[in-house]
């Protein structure tokens, strides 16, 4: 048996188990972002999904009324922000971070009695014949019930804001507060709702991680996941699909970062080639972009291309002579490397253009 | 019905009385939150809010009180800078590990030679390392427009594996038998931050977070830079036509929250906490999040709801061991604070009006 | 079936401190074109906001058609038949045009019908627009289409302008009044808002003043003069501004084909500027909004810097400078907005005197703010330009638009300005301060500066520039004189009709 591409296999299908959790919270704070409000309390409302889900699913034994219960913790968390900054005009960012500081103090006190508490079983979702096909069935077809919610979501996500009039109302709102006060839509009423929908997802991807992942309750076990959501939101200039690929390119490294872990490879070395290889990657899709005519878009690839290429360049360098130390560290390497990612992803993506009303606070003034 | 109205000019009554209220506000409801733990409330508020001054023991928490507020106070005031300016630092926790990291570095590079230049030394190397640290993000904002509030914090998560890796590498203690950790800087004359005055709990992390809150009060009233920050917090484009260069402005305010985070991170590792462990950080920079906007961003205010926030890490403590009541409760407790204080600061600017129901 | 559409009876609403509408009254009549005629602050704005549904009124009785009318929210009063288009217009620049439209609707078609229903309209009324276009990429003029034919595809019975020909061109002026007289034809009727005496009297069949909240009269506008009418408006006798004969001096900022991309995504990038002012002068700049005025003025100011060589002073490059090393060389500027730019609202006078008088009024020493000095700066200000409010330390957006106004012109006319700078001086000022703000300006020019003034109020370019050029698309047109200057040859200058047609209005 050809263990290398079972490996692979393994690698993809565990990689969208990974960056779950990330994308539910990813869509939503991208609904709560398009509609003008910037919640930087994803991690507290995550952290609170991860409880409340978890105490949920343990009483009742049933993850699918966990996953209910963690939606309806983080709504509620949320709302205390929603309430603070819809009605009471406090200030975004402000209120984002007393909601993170909140949760994460109000996590641990409802998790008390749960330390090494065993969960439910998951819900996995085997579709019969579809999983017994070789890789595509691994893949695609046979994850737990909340790998396919999050796929749903993102396709909903984007349909609602491309298509349907509530999504249109949304991004009006998000764009301009004044204008959409002044045709009559209740600006602080839809907010309302959207960063009730933000925290009921971020809710999800918390409980994702303490029912499925883990599944255990351990304090703090988020572990920047939902600031990651955040950077995701950034990175794919608030357009669900890209969320979805930035979801899974973090996913991809937290998996990789593990295996490579188990496997004791030669990070570093590996680091290289695989920095090498996506250069080569980005270069060809440049190059197909080009020939194609879509120069705008194709001047973004190059810059991505020639950043890993710098990179990887850099890295041999600094392995070949130097050697140093910490370069050998690989442990360090890797526990840093989804925080680093997320910078270096931020750096290099500049972000499209931000709802125009973005953490501005609204006050209908007649 | 009820309605908030924009007052002509903030009014200065509820800028003092916001923070109070919500205090007295946080009490009630942290009491609320006691009793539903099956905690007697009255009791858990005394505990937390009168035994670490004036019980039968404060002789001993007393000094406690400024060993926890000096660090907060320092970060806090740092924040505070780039708060008004809209500039959100809020990876402190970083800035403040990695200058206890590399501060200590510098101690345990001359050990065992003894000299009066090796804590001054120290200092430096503290505050540069809390100063790269915090630049990191400044540039990345100012060149590439990159969000300052995500950088900063992914780079707390960076600089506590870097943390690990010191304590149980490079600067492993190599007499430490295989425990994790540094060398004990307390048992290094020339590189101990030492109690000023023996009992008192003052040591020089007090005296920098005092002196720290005068020039930032200075800057602040009567400085350009300080008028500069606040113009730029609360109009951008006005700053920008008075002529603030906002690169400018972010350099000099993420620097100078990562100097005084590291100034904090090093007054820590040498004094209190006396070496680097893996678990050395217990997240003053956040906590310091909350001290900064409690005290209104103004530096007294900030000494004050220093004094005020190391009071309930203290007295958190000190129920914890009496009463039970869990650790969480007190960093719950925290969060509300700045819960209410936020939701409270609203009447500085609005004040609510009641309105007849219209005829239509 | 009676004529009349609309009849408000005793309508009133107070704000603390100011009663923005008294007991006002009076009828519309279907296919009439009203007129609301009133000053800055004279409470058209709330009046037609109550008409509209956003605000409601304390006491009185509105009826549509015979029956009550009192719409809670905008939706109510859309499905009446009553539409508006507002002053500042209430569009989503990162949409497109067909959403836009949707969002003042009930209920849209879907995309493709709303799409060719647009094209329809936009046809019929001369009003040509394409429904996938991003708005923030329109024209002033543009956005203006989108929010008619938004109110036109409701069929209204009532149609609300406020202000709509600030950001037209005389000629696209004439075609949009070609639009409106096809609608009143068609048995629409238009309350049109304005404070533009002339435009009233060639398009409005009937006309009603309000001053302070409250009406102050009632006149057909065809048989009435501009002067009887601007009296009617501001209740007294106007005074014009006088110009003393002065003597041009040396050439004292010269612009080189300044070029400059905006730092806004839906701003108007500079292109190819060039021209010179000399001491005495003073230059108008008018232009249809948004093409180009705010970058103008920030490459002035340096908030955008230029290429070297590009702005000169005295013959100095002063193109890589800063704000405040220009004013050091004495080039001083006002931006448009007040609040948020030149002026930070809840900062007290003192320090938004700080904010530009640093440098020249020797405020700082060595980096410490005098405040003593602050202070007495900003109340000489308020003493000499006659700034109603209680004091220095009273915050800005405490105080009337006029009042900050002058406050603001004046800060810079007391530095003692070699160039000064200014945008939309009188922009949204009662009529006694505008008066006031433009003497100001010409007693600088008399004093030996020169004067750019930016506006698009051509009335005031008129009145008191020496020279005129125009911005179109952020291109400068050559100056010339401005007396003898027909609308026509202006209306040119400032781009004509862009791509308007005339209305295809059927016999």
């Amino acid at each position: 048996m050809d263990g290398s591409s079972i490996s692979l296999v393994i690698l993809i299908a565990s990689l969208m188990v990974a960056a779950t959790p990330i994308l539910l919270a990813a869509l939503g704070e991208l609904v709560v972002e398009r509609a003008g409000v910037l919640n930087l309390g994803v991690e507290g409302m995550m952290i609170t999904g991860a409880i409340c889900g978890f105490i949920v699913g343990v009483e009742s034994g049933s993850p699918v009324l966990g996953f209910a219960g963690a939606a309806i913790g983080g709504a509620l968390l949320s709302l205390v922000f929603g309430f603070l900054t819809q009605v009471l005009m406090a200030n975004q960012v402000a209120s984002g971070l007393a909601l993170t500081l909140f949760g994460l103090g109000l996590s641990a006190l409802l998790g008390q009695g749960y330390q090494g508490v065993r969960g439910p079983t998951s819900m996995r979702l085997d579709l019969p014949v579809f999983s017994d096909l070789p890789i595509v069935g691994r893949i695609l077809f046979s994850h737990d019930l909340m790998v396919y919610v999050g796929l749903a979501l993102t396709v909903a996500v984007w349909w609602m804001l491309k298509y349907s009039r509530a999504g249109l109302v949304l991004r009006a709102v998000g764009e301009n507060h004044d204008a959409a006060h002044a045709l009559g839509y209740k600006v602080v009423r839809i907010r309302l709702m959207a960063i009730a929908i933000g925290g009921a997802c971020a809710g999800l991807g918390g409980a994702y991680i303490s029912l499925v992942r883990v599944p255990q309750w351990t304090e703090g076990m988020t572990a920047g996941a939902g600031w990651i959501a955040l950077a995701i939101v950034v990175f794919a200039s608030w357009k669900p699909v890209r969320a979805l690929l930035g979801a899974y390119l973090f996913g991809g490294v937290t998996v990789l970062q593990l295996n490579l872990q188990a496997a004791s490879l030669p990070l570093v070395e590996v680091l290289i080639w695989l920095s090498t290889a996506t250069a080569v990657i980005l270069l060809i899709v440049y190059g197909l972009l080009r020939r194609s005519g879509r120069q705008e878009s194709a001047s973004g690839w190059i810059k991505c291309a020639i950043v890993f290429a710098i990179f990887a360049a850099i890295t041999a360098i600094f392995n070949s002579i130097f050697g140093i130390n910490l370069f050998r560290n690989e442990t360090l390497w890797l526990s840093m490397s989804p925080y680093l990612a997320t910078i270096i992803v931020l750096v290099v993506m500049s972000a499209g253009r931000a709802p125009g009303s973005l953490g501005r606070t609204f006050h209908a003034s007649s | 019905m009820w309605k908030l109205e924009k007052r002509p000019t903030p009014s200065r009554g509820w800028a003092i009385g916001a923070p109070l209220l919500a205090v007295v506000m946080t009490m009630i409801a942290g009491g609320l939150m006691f009793a539903l733990l099956g905690k007697e409330p009255l009791t858990a508020i005394k505990v937390i809010f009168w035994e670490p001054l004036f019980g039968e023991f404060s002789f001993y928490y007393r000094p406690q009180l400024l060993i926890k507020g000096a660090p907060l106070v320092l970060i806090a005031l740092g924040l505070s800078l780039g708060f008004r300016a809209g500039i959100w630092n809020i990876g402190a926790e970083g800035q403040y590990v990695i200058a206890a990291v590399t501060g200590a570095a510098v101690g345990l590079a001359f050990y065992p030679w003894e000299s009066w230049i090796i804590f001054p030394l120290m200092v430096i190397g503290g505050a540069v390392g809390g100063l790269l640290w915090a630049l990191v993000p400044a540039f990345l904002r100012v060149r590439r427009g990159t969000s300052e509030i995500l950088v900063t914090l992914m780079m707390v998560y960076v600089a506590e594996a870097l943390l690990s890796a010191a304590a149980l590498g490079v600067l492993k203690n190599p007499d430490g038998m295989g425990f994790p950790g540094s060398r004990n800087l307390q048992q290094y004359a020339s590189a101990a931050n030492k109690e000023l005055i023996a009992g008192s709990g003052i040591h020089w992390g007090v005296v920098a977070a005092l002196v720290a809150v005068i020039v930032a009060h200075i800057l602040l009233n009567r400085h350009i830079m300080g008028f500069n920050i606040k113009l730029s917090g609360q109009s951008p484009r006005a700053a920008k036509f008075s002529g603030v260069s906002p690169g400018r402005l972010i350099f000099f305010c993420l620097g100078a929250s990562g100097v005084l985070a590291g100034l904090a991170g090093l007054f820590e590792v040498s004094g209190p906490a006396g070496q680097i462990t893996i678990d050395f950080n217990v997240g003053y920079g956040f906590t310091a999040i909350i001290v900064a906007f409690l005290g209104r961003l103004n530096p007294f205010g900030i000494l004050a709801a220093g004094a005020l926030m190391a009071l309930t890490y203290i007295g958190g403590e000190i129920a914890q061991s009496n009463l039970g009541l869990p650790g969480a409760a007190i960093q719950m407790f925290q969060g509300m604070l700045l819960f209410f204080l936020l939701g409270m600061d609203v009447f500085t600017n609005f004040s609510l009006k009641r309105v007849k129901r219209g005829i239509a | 079936m009676s004529d009349i559409l609309l009849t408000l009876e005793g309508l009133t609403k107070a704000y603390p401190g100011v009663v923005a509408n008294d007991d006002v009254s009076f009828e519309i009549e279907r296919g009439e074109v009203h007129a609301l005629l009133g000053e800055n602050g004279a409470g058209k704005s709330t009046l037609v906001k109550m008409i509209y549904g956003l605000v409601k009124p304390d006491a009185g009785a509105m009826t549509l058609s015979g029956t009550t009318f009192a719409p809670a929210e905008p939706r109510v009063a859309r499905a009446s038949g009553v539409a508006m288009v507002f002053q500042h217009f209430s569009l989503f620049d990162a949409l497109n045009v067909a959403e836009n439209i949707a969002l003042g609707m009930e209920n849209p078609p879907n995309q493709r019908q709303l799409a060719a229903e647009i094209r329809n309209v936009s046809e019929t009324y001369g009003l040509p627009l394409d429904p996938d276009r991003i708005v923030g990429d329109l024209s002033a003029g543009e956005q203006q289409r989108v929010e008619i034919i938004r109110c036109l595809l409701q069929d209204p019975k009532l149609l609300i302008m406020d202000e709509p020909t600030s950001v037209l061109t005389p000629q696209e002026v004439d075609i949009l009044f070609e639009t409106l007289r096809k609608l009143s034809a068609e048995g629409t009727a238009i309350l049109y808002i304005s404070h533009k005496l002339e435009e009233i009297r060639t398009l409005c069949d009937a006309a009603t003043v309000l001053r302070m909240g409250k009406v102050v009269g009632k006149c057909d506008p065809k048989v009435e003069t501009a002067r009887t009418m601007a009296e009617m408006m501001v209740g007294g006798t106007l005074h014009t501004p006088e110009r003393a004969a002065r003597e041009m001096g040396d050439v004292i900022l010269a612009l080189n084909s300044v070029s400059a991309a905006s730092p806004s995504a839906f701003g108007t990038s500079l292109r190819d500027i060039s021209v010179e002012v000399r001491a005495g002068e003073v230059l108008g700049i008018g232009g249809v909004a948004g093409n180009g005025q705010d970058e103008l003025l920030a490459a002035l100011s340096g908030e955008i810097l230029v290429e070297a060589g590009a702005v000169q002073l005295h013959g100095a490059d002063i193109g890589r400078l800063g704000p405040n090393a220009r004013r050091g060389l004495g080039l001083l500027c006002a931006p448009e907005e007040r609040l948020g730019h030149a002026a930070a609202p809840d900062m007290s006078l003192t320090e938004n005197a700080v904010l530009t008088g640093t440098v020249r009024e020797g405020l700082t020493n060595r980096g410490f703010v005098n405040w003593g000095s602050a202070r007495k700066f900003a109340e000489q200000i308020i003493e000499q330009f006659d700034v109603r409010t209680p004091g220095p330390d009273v915050a800005a957006r405490a105080l009337s638009g006029g009042n900050l106004q002058k406050y603001v012109i004046g800060r810079e006319v007391m530095q003692r300005p070699e160039v000064l700078v200014v945008n939309q001086p009188t922009w949204g000022v009662d009529a006694a301060a505008a008066a006031s703000i433009r003497q100001a300006l010409l007693d600088l020019a008399t004093g030996g500066a020169a004067v750019i003034v930016i506006s698009q109020d051509l009335d005031e370019l008129m009145e008191i520039s020496d020279r005129f050029a125009a911005l179109n698309e952020g291109r400068l047109s050559a100056p010339r004189a401005a007396s003898g200057l027909s609308v026509d040859e202006i209306g040119l200058m400032l781009g004509g009709a862009h791509d308007m047609e005339v209305a295809h209005v059927e016999a």
